[in-house]
């Protein structure tokens, strides 16, 4: 712990050599460099607010809510929209979360090191392959492939209101959205999980095994506890990506809009990013500024989501 | 140890915004025309390419997406050929859109795929110096009921087992109803699955209005753009459901019917007898159909027929219409305007758009009066 506290100190100072005047002029401009890069994330994210603000306004003016000039109701619209994409990304990370640590594990803690390197690399080229790509994959090779799967689990497991319903083919559900979520969010998570679990302090690790413990109950009892914080900080950046995910998602998920759990059936679910890509073609005027508050709503929702992250971490940080 | 935890807190935090930032991109793309030279001239009906140059720009419908793009590189050609230099730019936003920019005045035509009504044709006299504007009718497109059904490559349906399909009323294949139209197919007991299109669009639009006008009864819906019903198979766009289609069994769609590729397509009955869709029995319902009453002279809107009995009309036909400017006060836009229209409803136009896009040619009769409307726009 206590080499970390000493890494965040000030940096060294300057070698002597180096001339006052030329070491100031660097100083500043870097400084100002910096600043500047730092409040261009506030601009942006202001502008990105402001926009979604104003530029839904009408909408929310005419609802049913409020005026009443318009047919739509805003919580009628959004709340399935919302749902359906809490509910992809909840499924996708609950899928892709156990892997990722396995992985991460693996690659840090087992694997050989030439194995261990090449995977990290794959892992990473993983996450660099586009989201169009994403969705044809899932949409033309994976959906056909699970259907099989998903038969079995509605005909035992259909107790479950999960798996409950009739599946029909093809199986362009919130099941197939979410299995190609979390193959998209598995290369984050596995990233900065193995990242953290290299930082696991090596005295600890080998008290452990000093004290006659497995590999299996070292990682118990030291790696992960002291890399809770970290995946669930890795988990929210998988998180941000399934929530805002559209082309996958758009190209895979047959929509609809209903509070339904039953995940197999067709035409129940939608995403709020998908629905704003399948709609905004066609939508004008008042349609388009009710699609711009869903995008609010997703943004608000991405800042919730993402402040719960940060108590959870926060909270479920190991005593130093 | 909390300065570790933070960084990785901050860094997803980043990840977020960045997240949301992409999330929200999309907005209006601005499109402009300039009219870049002086170069004036009458460019009306003859050729008189040489004299244009510049940009047009126009938006709107996305179902003549692929004819626009085959328009403008020919037309890009034709010109250069002769000496001129113009870039005509279409920017397929959706017709709601494009009538919008045409509107405010950001375009100078839009392609829609259903006219100018009344309000709107008000309101373009201020964009367009003082003369309301008119549409014209320019790409006509069989829409094809498709199917994917194992062991079946042709199937005769009637508007009424269309629409009960599409209602969820008939939900396999060997119903009677289906079995009544077909004494020679080897019908399985599989489900139908009807597939709908996931985004607004014309075509639901039209498709539906066929249903509506033909099968009052089992199609309550009326004409729609956003499917009505609940849940069920869909895709998004022409593309999204075809693919829906194809991977599936039992599963039934309707999309432009020169993306149907390898599915098979269902006879419709028209009469007493059964029509294939093809590109001459599209023009033909569009020729028996009337002109939409109430309108100027020069605004060439067609009240399409859907329940005609005429031998050998196919009915489940979108149009979609060019709306342009009475008058266009820079001559420069006005002739490339001018030209630009009349080359695509030109018999080389409609032939580029029909090997291109799969549309039916309009007809010389529909030809003449829109050549004529064109002519009328007057310029400086």
């Amino acid at each position: 712990m206590s080499t970390a506290d000493i890494e965040s100190e000030s940096p060294a100072p300057p070698p002597a050599s180096m001339s006052t005047s030329g070491r100031r002029l660097g100083d500043s401009v870097f400084s100002y460099l910096s600043i500047g890069s730092g409040l261009l994330i506030f601009l942006t994210l202001a502008a990105v607010a402001v926009f979604l603000s104003t530029e839904s306004l009408p909408a929310i003016i005419a609802s049913q809510e409020f005026a009443g000039t318009a047919d739509f109701s805003l919580i009628e619209y959004t709340l399935p929209l919302v749902f359906g994409t809490v509910l992809a990304s909840a499924i996708a990370l609950l899928i892709a979360i156990p892997i990722s640590i396995g992985i991460a594990l693996f690659i840090s803690h087992f694997a050989p090191r030439r194995l261990s390197s090449t995977l990290g690399y794959l892992i990473d080229l993983l996450a660099a392959v586009p989201s169009v790509v994403y969705g044809l994959w899932g949409g033309i090779w994976l959906v056909p492939k699970l259907e099989p799967l998903y038969g079995l689990l509605n005909t035992y497991l259909g107790w479950i209101p999960l798996f409950a319903g009739e599946p029909t083919a093809p199986m362009r559900n919130l099941a197939s959205a979410s299995v190609v979520l979390a193959v998209m969010v598995l290369p984050i998570i596995t990233a900065v999980s193995r990242e953290v679990f290299l930082q696991t302090p090596r005295l600890q690790e080998e008290a452990a095994l000093a004290l006659g413990a497995t590999r299996w109950e070292t990682i118990r009892t030291v790696v992960l506890p002291f890399g809770r914080s970290g995946i669930v900080a890795a988990s929210m950046l998988g998180l941000g990506r399934a929530l805002g995910e559209t082309m996958a998602v758009l190209m895979i998920l047959a929509p609809g809009a209903t509070f339904s759990l039953h995940i197999l059936e067709v035409g129940r679910h939608n995403s709020i990013a998908a629905n704003i890509a399948s709609k905004s073609a066609e939508a004008s005027g008042v349609d388009m500024s009710l699609l711009i508050f869903t995008g609010l709503v997703l943004f608000v929702l991405t800042f919730l989501i993402n402040a719960i992250a940060r108590w959870i971490v926060a909270r479920s940080g190991p005593k130093s | 140890m909390n300065v570790r935890k933070n960084k990785l807190a901050s860094l997803a935090a980043l990840g977020f915004a960045a997240g949301i930032a992409l999330t929200a991109c999309g907005g209006s793309a601005e499109e402009g025309t300039s009219g870049a030279s002086d170069a004036g001239g009458a460019a009306a009906g003859g050729s008189g390419y040489a004299e244009l140059s510049g940009n047009l720009a126009g938006a709107g419908a996305s179902s003549m997406g692929n004819a626009q793009t085959a328009w403008t590189e020919t037309f890009k050609g034709l010109v250069q050929a002769e000496g001129g230099d113009i870039t005509v730019t279409y920017d397929p936003t959706g017709s709601g859109t494009g009538r919008e920019q045409f509107l405010s005045g950001q375009v100078k035509f839009a392609g829609t795929d259903a006219a100018l009504d009344e309000e709107e044709l008000a309101a373009s006299a201020e964009v367009c110096s003082g003369e309301q504007a008119f549409d014209l009718p320019v790409y006509i497109s069989p829409i094809a009921v498709v199917f994917n059904l194992e062991g079946v490559d042709s199937l005769n349906l009637s508007p009424e087992v269309i629409a009960g399909i599409f209602a969820e009323e008939i939900t396999t294949w060997n119903d009677p109803a289906i079995a009544e139209l077909n004494p020679d197919a080897d019908l399985p007991d599989t489900a139908v699955v009807p597939v709908h299109r996931s985004d607004d669009s014309g075509t639901t639009e039209n498709f539906t209005q066929y249903l509506s006008d033909n099968a009052p009864d089992a199609w309550t819906h009326g004409p729609i753009e956003t499917w009505p019903i609940d849940g069920g198979q869909s895709g998004d766009g022409t593309s999204g459901l075809i693919s829906a289609v194809e991977s599936g069994n039992g599963t039934i769609g309707y999309a432009d019917a020169s993306q149907a590729g390898n599915l098979g397509t269902a006879s419709v009955q028209v009469g007493e007898e059964f029509v294939d869709y093809s590109a001459e029995a599209a023009a033909k319902a569009v020729d028996v159909s009337p002109r939409e009453e109430g309108r100027a002279e020069n605004d060439i809107v067609m009240e399409l027929d859907r329940t005609t009995t005429e031998a050998g009309t196919y009915p489940i036909v979108l149009i979609s219409y060019l709306a342009l400017c009475g008058a266009y006060e820079d001559e420069a836009t006005g002739n490339a305007v001018k030209s630009y229209a009349s080359f695509m409803i030109s018999e080389q136009g409609q032939q580029v758009a029909a090997e291109n896009a799969g549309s039916a040619p309009i007809s010389d009769e529909l030809r003449t009066e829109a050549q004529t409307a064109i002519d009328g726009i007057t310029v400086g």
